[in-house]
């Protein structure tokens, strides 16, 4: 399994890397690894089929407990003979499809990566390797739906379709991690056979099935479904009917017959599916574009298929596999066969179409296909539509299921009238528009181009026709997510049952109500999903709320947010001291260790004072400096006149410094706009210096261990054969210190000699534009004269 | 640690911080200035009680910790690269436009005075 997925990574990464050089070759090169899986999958078939899954795992992070799991069971090897089949005959397709202008080597590949994400996905057994490749699902979709990237809509459907589907995905983690959790398992099989309960369960029930419907498009999540038509035919072909948003149904065809029972889980699956099967009908009647008439009909049917494989009774999980095939085959067929018309005739615009049914073989396979959507015997649509009124009919998911069964039947009705339409539409020669196509001159199709299509409806035919092999091969299929399932049996007469009688009636009165609407339906173009606008207006939402909020926090005002930082680590830490209290105790603390102490303090206070207080530069950085020198006193009395020797030097250079520099800038502070009034600032100084002290008076009193200082006194003289401490600490013990202090003054001067020698340059090139002497300046030539 | 060191140590974060909020450069060094004073007190007095000089052979007997001094040592040069470093950036900053003033971000601003428009995603749908 491993190396077929390998073997579709090795395919994609030629594809994309190559580009240019592979462009012809992309798609033959793509199909082989479809060809090997599918061949693979035949091979293994019978063991699978008979109950003995193959499990693949290696180790992703053995520390953490992550690997990824794979096994293929019965559904998976259904699941994979559709990628992989499907897959094999949409990359033939598409070589005839795409011309030299479409960036084939790109789409190759990212079908490749795709394909092999889906693969991965419905082989998973590990709950976040499930939960990966269903993210890489998505990532390759929007790559997909984005092909004509110059296109605005499609980048606005591409981002649509991610942020719906991966923030679906978020929520099917959120829930499967729930669910591991509960179960104390990491992988599908092991949470089947733990089949945990409790409070937490629903929750995380729905949080799965959120995330499912917004893959597999439902209710309320399925406007995204028709923007991806922008993606290239095939694209959606693939993606967006036959594979891709089956991943949640897979999901919930798992799930369903261990959950189904959890108070939560029919309702919810009931309420969106039955939303979806009735809106997408109804929207597909009113579509003009074949496309979007069938993407509104694939969410109609996926709805479908959700509430049979979720109601999880073991004669609906055997319909919703029957279903899930039917529709695969069916749609991927329907789908291909438009994009040959569009490339015949230029357009799926069902008003301009015309001279379809001259295309020949192209004509039958959208009738076949057409029979199998609308459940027309003897088609596969039929037999497995009437193994789905069956099993609702047989009832065992109680009330939702009846609710269920008024639903589809309502859905049935529908879907007969939207494939008549299209039908009609597209093989009829009554085209309304005054733009219609000239049947005269059709862009003959290939042979790659027509084969797919009628392949897949001719198989809807054939496995249609012969009903009970099939129902007995999908049993075995649906005993791998329900043992009890292996009774289903498919038929294509079983007699005059409710089942057919209900069949009879969806198509009569489709057919009627086709017929009814036909002419309300031809021309007006397709009102805008309320769904689309709500999410836009949503989206459009978020982005100026988060431009809001971006204004009120981001003012731009550096002091601003430097006076919200020192509150904030001020505010923390006085909590701390404040909620300690041990400081109110200052008995120990004297007033002052000396009298001479207390007038340096006073002193150095004043002199800092002073700084503020200035109005000159000069005079500021005066009173820096001799409250610098002050606080060398306070060192010195502190017993550190190595401390104080070079706080006086320090503070020497220092006054040099500013004064350099000063001397070039205006004698007064300029006056800035403030960022707050006086009161503000001075308050949060106050915090922030008061703050300080509160820890200065408790960290001197928190001492538990005897200094570090004892050992370096004992091994000064012996080791270091020096008698002061201080200096053997800074040169010897702590020597690395000192490096990386020299580091830190090399580093600064090198910032310093380069901006100085840059605003030097600016000078000179201001003052030969004025046209003064440079020579004043410099002395010496200016570099922009060389 | 004294009650008048920690009064001092309150006077010197507090100004330094009041200066460090203004505008002016030139101030916000004065105010980096102060602020590694006080952090150098803080460290030396927090970490060792007053004693005699830690130098062997003068006949001290109660050494001050070393310690603290070794460190602040260090901090005391560094403190003087970093307002080197910074008065440098001020010079350079009034060579570029005649003052030495930290201005607003102009873009934030912007967002500020109007959250409506979105230049990134203008076309967007």
């Amino acid at each position: 399994m491993l190396i077929l997925l390998l073997a579709y990574a090795a395919a994609a990464a030629v594809c994309l890397a190559g580009h240019r050089r592979v462009d012809r070759s992309a798609f033959p090169l793509s199909t082989l690894p479809h060809v090997a899986t599918f061949a693979w999958l035949a091979a293994v078939a019978p063991g699978v089929l008979d109950g003995t899954p193959l499990v693949a795992s290696i180790g992703w992070v053995p520390e953490l407990g992550l690997s990824v799991d794979l096994r293929l069971d019965g559904f998976g090897l259904l699941m994979g003979l559709l990628v992989s089949g499907i897959g094999a005959l949409v990359t033939t397709y598409s070589s005839g499809y795409f011309g030299p202008s479409a960036d084939r080597a790109r789409i190759a590949g990212l079908l490749g990566v795709f394909a092999a994400a889906m693969l991965g996905l419905v082989w998973a057994d590990g709950l976040l390797t499930l939960f990966v490749f269903w993210e890489l699902t998505s990532v390759a979709s929007f790559l997909l739906i984005g092909t004509d990237d110059r296109s605005t809509t499609a980048r606005a459907a591409a981002l649509r379709a991610l942020l719906v589907t991966g923030a679906g995905g978020l929520s099917l983690l959120a829930g499967l991690v729930l669910l591991g959790i509960a179960g104390g398992t990491s992988t599908i099989s092991g949470l089947i056979a733990a089949d945990p309960t409790g409070g937490v369960v629903p929750v995380a029930l729905v949080l799965v099935l959120v995330g499912t419907a917004t893959k597999s498009a439902q209710f309320p999540f399925q406007f995204w479904l028709p923007g991806a038509m922008a993606a290239p035919t095939p694209v959606s072909a693939y993606l967006h009917s036959a594979t891709m948003v089956k991943a949640g149904i897979v999901v919930v065809a798992r799930l369903a017959p261990t959950f189904a029972d959890v108070g939560v889980w029919r309702p919810v699956i009931v309420v969106c599916g039955l939303g979806s099967v009735l809106l997408g009908g109804i929207r597909s009647m009113r579509q003009q574009d074949a496309k979007l008439a069938l993407a509104h009909g694939t969410v109609s049917q996926l709805g479908l298929i959700m509430i049979l494989v979720g109601l999880g009774t073991p004669a609906t999980t055997f319909a919703g596999v029957a279903v899930l095939l039917a529709h695969a085959l069916f749609k991927a067929s329907w789908f291909l066969s438009v994009g040959v018309v569009d490339h015949a005739t230029g357009t799926r615009d069902l008003r301009r179409v015309r001279g379809v049914r001259r295309l020949g073989v192209v004509a039958t396979a959208i009738v076949l296909a057409a029979a199998s959507m609308a459940a027309i015997p003897p088609t596969l649509g039929f037999v497995t539509k009437e193994g789905a009124l069956e099993a609702f009919i047989e009832g065992g998911a109680g009330w939702t299921g009846t609710v269920a069964l008024v639903g589809v039947v309502l859905g049935s009705v529908l879907t007969v009238a939207y494939t008549l339409r299209l039908a009609v539409g597209l093989l009829g020669d009554h085209s309304v528009g005054e733009d219609a196509v000239d049947p005269d001159h059709l862009h003959r199709p290939g042979a790659t181009l027509v084969a797919p299509p009628v392949l897949l409806a001719a198989l809807g035919l054939v496995l249609g026709l012969a009903a009970g092999p099939t129902g007995a091969w999908l049993a075995r299929v649906a005993t791998s997510l329900d043992p009890a399932s292996g009774e289903g049996a498919l038929y294509l007469w079983h007699g005059l049952t409710p089942a057919l009688g209900l069949s009879a009636v969806a198509l009569t009165v489709g057919t009627a109500l086709w017929w009814t609407t036909r002419s309300a339906t031809a021309t007006a173009d397709a009102p805008r999903s309320s769904f689309t606008v709500a999410y836009d207006r949503g989206y459009e939402g978020v982005l100026s709320a988060a431009r809001r909020i971006t204004g009120v926090t981001q003012s731009g005002s550096l002091p601003l947010y430097l006076g919200i930082v020192l509150l904030t680590v001020a505010g923390a830490a006085a909590a701390a001291i404040v909620t300690n209290r041990s400081w109110f105790d200052l008995s120990a603390v004297p007033v002052a260790n000396s009298g001479l102490e207390l007038v340096a303090c006073v002193a150095t206070a004043l002199g800092a004072g002073a700084v503020v207080v200035a109005r000159q530069r000069f005079g500021a950085a005066l009173a820096l400096g001799g409250c610098g020198y002050l606080l060398a006193v306070v060192f010195l009395l502190q017993g550190a006149p190595d401390l104080a020797i070079t706080q006086f030097l320090v503070e020497t250079v220092t006054i040099a410094v500013f004064l350099l520099v000063l001397a070039r800038l205006p004698q007064r502070f300029s006056s800035a706009p403030d960022w707050a009034p006086l009161g503000v600032r001075l308050a949060v100084s106050a915090v922030v210096g008061l703050t300080v002290a509160g820890f200065a008076l408790q960290a001197s009193t928190a001492r538990t261990e005897p200094s570090v200082a004892r050992d370096y006194v004992e091994r000064s003289e012996p080791e270091a054969g020096g008698r002061n401490v201080v200096n053997v600490i800074i040169v010897d013990f702590r020597g690395f210190d000192t490096l990386g202090e020299i580091t830190v003054l090399a580093l600064a001067g090198g910032g310093v000699v380069n901006l100085v020698a840059a605003a030097r340059r600016e000078q000179r090139r201001k003052h030969l534009l004025d046209g003064t002497d440079v020579e004043d300046l410099s002395g010496r030539a200016p570099e922009v004269w060389r | 640690m004294s009650l008048v060191q920690a009064g001092l140590i309150a006077v010197l974060f507090s100004v330094g911080t009041f200066l460090v909020l203004h505008r002016s450069l030139t101030r916000i060094i004065l105010g980096v200035g102060l602020l590694g004073n006080g952090v150098n007190l803080l460290i030396l007095t927090s970490g060792s009680v007053p004693g005699d000089v830690p130098i062997l052979g003068e006949g001290g007997t109660e050494l001050t910790d070393p310690v603290p001094q070794a460190l602040v040592l260090t901090a005391i040069v560094i403190g003087l690269a970093i307002v080197a470093f910074l008065l440098s950036v001020a010079y350079r900053s009034w060579t570029i436009d005649g003052n030495d003033v930290v201005e607003d971000d102009i873009s934030d601003r912007r967002i500020a005075a109007d959250p409506g428009v979105d230049e990134d995603f203008g076309e967007e749908t």
